[in-house]
């Protein structure tokens, strides 16, 4: 019979190595510790947002190796070796906003900007998905983040516009 | 709240967790986490060790034969769903998965997790009934095979042992001249549904309908399964004939009142939604291409 792996106790600290925004970060985290507030609180990464902690806001959605996740709903810990990719890591060269993030300031997606970040992971995944979705596409693709300010119509019009910038349409 | 601290382990091999699961009754298997991580943050869930099967590869598959379908312990719901092949063999596990949250919720969670973790309100063990699926299980002591139908012991309790990991879910392909069909009403596009009703209807050669059965989800404890057969004794499906039938559904379940939505309500919902799916898997049983009808 197998013997059982060696069991750490409770409070032991773990090595965890994650990529974030093409970084490499090395952690000394609890197990328990969730990937929201590793990026958050160990890392300095603010940017992803923490609103309801149980996975129905969308506010903490990262990419994890490309795919969006919620980073409250999973532990740094099982993350080991990860490439994500945060909000702060849509922005481009120079400090210029990326193309979802420049179409949320030019369609007004945004008010006091708390789902934001939620949004912007979720858009950039999605538009890579379908780069050029229909109004009822783009509707579907935020379907899973809340948002108490705009009334989503111009997080709508920002998905939009954003795949019309990625496609390079720029005044339009 | 943050999760309470807890041991962590991740096994390298399927003995591995299966001898940490059999040394700590208190242990308990983490998956995609879509529904242990919140339980563990609000602390209604407080293992004392994690059994972390993320890096057990070789339990990441979906693989199809003329039988059907098996699903792997650590295939995620978007694998599943993408798959042509299992799609091919047994429609209903693409149609149900659609509804099972939102898709950055499919990326991480695995199907095999939410059978087992066996929420009365979720679409997959309601699938698994229906179409008969087993899920294999295993522990240091050896392999068993349960069929879904002595699965389900109550809300989010399985027959599943402490120490036994689900290793896959084995889900036989759809018969020929055979349709599915489920649909379901929530309050929110993405959130767990009031009342879902999935469906397979076979019709004989001759296009009339044999068989219907329906399995019933978030109206009773486990997932209830109906023959609705004798609502078409003359082979069609007729309003008459689909009336019956959701007479029978509204008439044999007994659903509970909660915050979003009264027993009334879910029993008229079970109706109404056992009229769509029935029709609508009696279409896709007779359509020329069944494929195509999918
Ligand atoms: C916002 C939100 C909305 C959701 N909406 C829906 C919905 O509409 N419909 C729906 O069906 N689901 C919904 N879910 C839940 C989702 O489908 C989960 O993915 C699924 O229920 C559990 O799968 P998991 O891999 O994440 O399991 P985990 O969360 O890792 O585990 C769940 C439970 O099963 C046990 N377990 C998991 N795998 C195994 C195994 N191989 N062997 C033994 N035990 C195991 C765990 O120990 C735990 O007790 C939602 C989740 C969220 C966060
Ligand atoms: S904070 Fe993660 S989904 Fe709300
Ligand atoms: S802008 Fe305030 S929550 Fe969306």
């Amino acid at each position: 019979m197998t013997t059982p792996p060696q069991v750490s106790a409770p409070d032991a600290l773990h090595a965890v190595s994650l990529i974030v925004n093409g970084t490499a970060y090395a952690l000394e985290i609890p197990a328990r510790r969730l990937l929201s507030d590793a990026l958050r609180h160990d890392l300095g990464l603010t940017g992803t947002h923490v609103g309801c902690e149980h996975g129905v806001c969308g506010a903490c959605t990262i990419l994890v190796d490309g795919q969006p996740m919620r980073s409250c709903l999973l532990l740094a810990v099982s993350m080991d070796g990860a490439e994500l990719t945060t909000v702060e890591g849509l922005t481009e060269e120079g400090d210029r906003l990326g193309p979802v993030q420049q179409a949320f300031q030019d369609c007004h997606g945004l008010q006091c900007g708390f789902c934001t970040p939620g949004f912007l992971t979720t858009i950039t995944a999605g538009l890579r998905d379908d780069p050029d979705p229909t109004p009822e596409a783009a509707r579907e693709m935020i379907a899973g983040n809340l948002c108490r300010c705009t009334g989503y119509q111009n997080i709508v019009k920002s998905v939009l516009r954003a795949a019309e910038l990625q496609r390079g349409g720029g005044d339009a | 709240m943050k999760p309470a601290p807890f041991s962590y382990v991740r096994p390298a091999t399927i003995d591995e967790a299966l001898a940490t699961l059999a040394a700590d009754p208190h242990a308990k298997v983490l998956a995609g986490g879509q529904s242990l991580v919140p339980l563990l943050s609000m602390r209604l869930a407080q293992p004392s060790t994690l059994v972390d099967i993320n890096g057990l590869s070789e339990l990441a598959f979906v693989r199809t034969d003329e039988s059907g379908v098996r699903i792997g312990a650590l295939a995620r719901h978007r694998q599943v769903e993408d798959d042509g092949d299992a799609w091919r063999a047994q429609p209903l596990l693409r149609q149900a998965l659609r509804l099972v949250a939102h898709p950055t919720i499919r990326n991480r969670g695995t199907t095999l997790g939410s059978v087992v973790h066996a929420d009365p309100a979720a679409e997959m063990p309601a699938v698994a009934v229906l179409l008969g699926a087993r899920v294999v299980a295993a522990s240091v002591d050896g392999r068993r095979e349960i069929d879904a139908a002595d699965l389900f012991v109550g809300p989010l309790e399985s027959a599943l042992r402490s120490d036994e990991l689900a290793l896959e879910m084995v889900v036989p392909a759809n018969p020929p001249r055979t349709g599915t069909a489920i649909d379901e009403i929530a309050r929110r596009h993405g959130d767990f549904a009031l009342c879902g009703v999935a469906a397979v209807v076979s019709v004989g050669e001759n296009g009339a309908i044999e068989t219907v059965r329906a399995s019933y989800l978030a109206v009773a404890p486990t997932p209830h399964v109906l023959d609705l057969s004798e609502a078409f004794v003359d082979g069609t499906a007729s309003d008459r004939n689909l009336d019956a039938a959701a007479e029978i559904a509204s008439g044999a379940l007994d659903p509970d009142a909660d915050i979003h939505g009264t027993a009334d309500y879910r029993r008229h919902l079970s109706g109404v939604l056992t009229r769509r799916v029935v029709r609508d898997a009696y279409t896709r049983a007779t359509a020329p291409d069944a494929q195509g009808a999918r």
